[in-house]
């Protein structure tokens, strides 16, 4: 009798544990949702300003969480300009100029083509999980949809935001909405995930709204068009010779 | 009787130099502080007037709460057809559109890899069309240091200490790193025609001044403008004309509900300047209240002193049946005389001074290394109608003031004690 109540506790136990995964658990398999060996993404970006609004449509090729290009394919004005992140390298190519410029310093906060994005963003390693700590602090309801509420507090130096606050679906594990803090505790951006859907067995957003809340305006609407994981992409892509051609 | 006073002053030294060369300090301390003060602040403000405000500018009302921010993204729009009406409705002014815009410059090497940068303030000025006033108003012809002003497209004018810091030659290749009117990264590539040294260590440090129409292009501004800026023909700031014209201005342009409208503001309403102005008027005053409390003190004592040393002669005149009023009468004419001499020497030598002060100035440049405001490093004295009496009236005034005190004593002598005194 006494060994059947002891199963009976344990398997409750393990029940219990099941329900409510831990915040590294939950963060991990976000990270897992989002990371791929490498994917090819076309993007539109609607970006929302206090006097106007502008459309950007870009092509990105990303391996892993250390390399990424981005070339503009409209409007006019910045078709061909490119990005490149090489580690903790960027740098960037304006063809009017044919020149190419390494961002460093205080230019990576600035705004990537005037959206509620910085450059600091676009270097950001995607793998959340390497910069923060996750805690799971509630749950909540975002759109009907079940959400863990997470935590995350920086555990590096020199990521651009110290805290997050992360609503993650529950069956999904897709952060629907986002909070990031100075270490200071000020809310800096929002993000939220108006539309996802799923692509090769995995869910990822559609369309995401950023709002840098220190900027007037609407903020920027991020759709992606269209996106392919594990492609194969030529090597040269990753250099800088790639930014002129 | 003039000349018998005088006879008397020049032959007792005592009683004339100290007190004309006291009269003559004081007058002359007052002409040139105050036209050197007059000059330095008139330096200020148009150095402000002709790199910042104009005697009036127009920006949006937006554009106009972050000025300091230089938000272009708040700038005007639709700015030919602003300047069309204003060049119709106010003909005695000269309108001109500046765009101001901060980045980086980046010096490119062969390979086009960045040899050098620094941060820099950029100034887009109508440069090209033939009917400009910039070149004028911004003197950048005598400005200029090596090089050309510039003449074609894309070509700039840079401050000299910032081309040798950069180590960048005349004709050579510069890329401006800045942000366009939508707030996306701008970068364009300018040649440099010409060094300027602009004699203000804000802009020294590192400015560039281009062609309106390109940094339109660069920034991604088509028809935008920053803030147009106004002057009067013959360049002479008029507070009450141009409050008159702001007010008739906004009547016809400012709109509550729309925060992109244009708003006008005088020279005196912009950075705190109306303030400046009114400090000058006020430090005038100042100098010249302490200088007549101070001297007519001093002059007063001088004049006891005086009162001590002529007893026995004052005694004698008013033992020989001189009446007192005569005699203080004569004091006080004496002290006209001494003021008058007092104040003439003060003064001229004040404004000789602050004459050549006005041409040659004194260069505080090594002291305002660090200096954000748009003051010239060389700082001269300004002569103007105010300097040829602010010197001269308060001189003439504290020397009899002083005497009038000093002389009440001889009131105070009694005529029957008289001989008692001049025995001791």
């Amino acid at each position: 009798m006494k060994k059947l109540v002891i199963y009976i506790l344990l398997a409750s136990c393990s029940l219990l544990y099941a329900e409510e995964p831990s915040g590294k658990a939950i963060l991990e398999k976000v990270d897992a949702n989002y990371i791929a060996e490498n994917r090819k993404v076309v993007s539109t970006m609607v970006i929302k300003g206090r006097r106007s609004t502008r459309t950007l449509q870009a092509e990105s090729w990303i391996q892993g969480v250390d390399k990424a290009f981005t070339e503009y394919l409209s409007p006019a004005r910045e078709k061909g300009t490119k990005m490149l992140k090489l580690e903790d390298e960027l740098w960037i190519y304006s063809p009017s100029t044919d020149r190419t410029i390494k961002i460093a310093g205080h230019m990576l906060k600035r705004s990537v083509m005037g959206s509620d994005l910085s450059y600091e963003d676009y270097m950001e390693d995607p793998k959340l999980s390497n910069l923060y700590d996750s805690e799971l602090i509630g749950e909540e309801k975002i759109d009907g949809r079940d959400c863990y509420v997470l935590e995350l507090t920086a555990s590096k130096e020199d990521v651009a935001y110290y805290r997050r606050k992360m609503w993650v679906d529950k069956e999904r594990y897709l952060p629907l909405k986002e909070e990031l803090f100075a270490k200071g505790g000020k809310l800096l951006k929002r993000l939220t995930i108006n539309e996802v859907f799923k692509v090769e067995g995995r869910w990822y957003p559609k369309r995401m709204v950023f709002k840098d809340v220190l900027k007037s305006g609407e903020g920027t609407e991020f759709i992606i068009d269209s996106i392919e994981f594990n492609v194969e992409i030529p090597e040269y892509i990753f250099s800088k010779a790639s930014l002129r051609r | 009787m003039i000349r018998f006073l005088i006879k008397g002053l020049l032959r007792d030294r005592s009683r004339s130099l100290f007190p004309v060369l006291m009269v003559s300090a004081g007058a002359f301390l007052t002409v040139f502080l105050y036209s050197f003060m007059k000059g330095t602040m008139d330096d200020l403000v148009n150095s402000n007037a002709k790199f910042d405000t104009g005697h009036v500018k127009i920006m949006t009302q937006a554009y106009e709460e972050l000025a300091d921010q230089i938000p272009n993204d708040l700038a005007l729009l639709k700015v030919d057809s602003l300047l069309e009406q204003l060049r119709s409705s106010e003909e005695k002014m000269v309108w001109t559109p500046r765009i101001r815009f901060g980045g980086l410059l980046d010096i490119p090497d062969a390979q086009g890899e960045t040899r050098a940068q620094g941060p820099v303030m950029g100034l887009g000025v109508d440069l090209l069309s033939s009917e400009s006033p910039e070149i004028d108003i911004l003197n950048l012809k005598n400005a200029l240091v090596r090089g050309r002003l510039p003449q074609k497209e894309n070509e700039i004018l840079i401050s000299e200490g910032f081309a040798q810091k950069l180590g960048v030659e005349i004709g050579e290749g510069a890329t401006l790193i800045g942000s366009t009117m939508n707030g996306a990264m701008a970068i364009y590539n300018f040649k440099v025609s010409g060094t300027v040294r602009f004699g203000i260590t804000a802009m020294d440090r590192g400015a560039i001044i281009a062609d309106i129409k390109d940094v339109q292009y660069a920034l991604d501004m088509e028809d935008g403008a920053g803030e147009i800026v106004g002057y009067s023909e013959n360049m002479l700031y008029d507070d009450d004309t141009m409050l008159a014209l702001t007010e008739r201005f906004n009547d016809k342009f400012l709109r509550d509900d729309d925060e992109f409208s244009p708003l006008m503001l005088s020279l005196s309403q912009q950075r705190g300047l109306r303030e400046y102005l009114d400090l000058v008027d006020v430090f005038g005053g100042i100098i010249v209240f302490i200088f007549v409390v101070v001297m007519s003190i001093v002059l007063w004592n001088s004049g006891l002193i005086n009162g001590l040393r002529r007893y026995g002669e004052i005694g004698v005149r008013l033992a020989m049946g001189e009446p007192k009023g005569t005699l203080y009468r004569w004091m006080i004419y004496e002290s006209i005389i001494i003021g008058f001499i007092g104040s003439t020497l003060g003064t001229v030598l004040g404004l000789a001074i602050s004459y050549y002060l006005q041409y040659t100035g004194i260069d505080f440049g090594a002291m305002l290394q660090k200096s954000t405001m748009l003051i010239s490093n060389v700082m001269r004295a300004r002569v103007t109608g105010w300097s040829y009496v602010i010197g001269f009236f308060p001189g003439l005034i504290a020397s009899v003031v002083g005497t009038m005190f000093a002389g009440i004593g001889i009131y105070r002598r009694q005529t029957s004690q008289l001989f008692k005194e001049l025995e001791v």
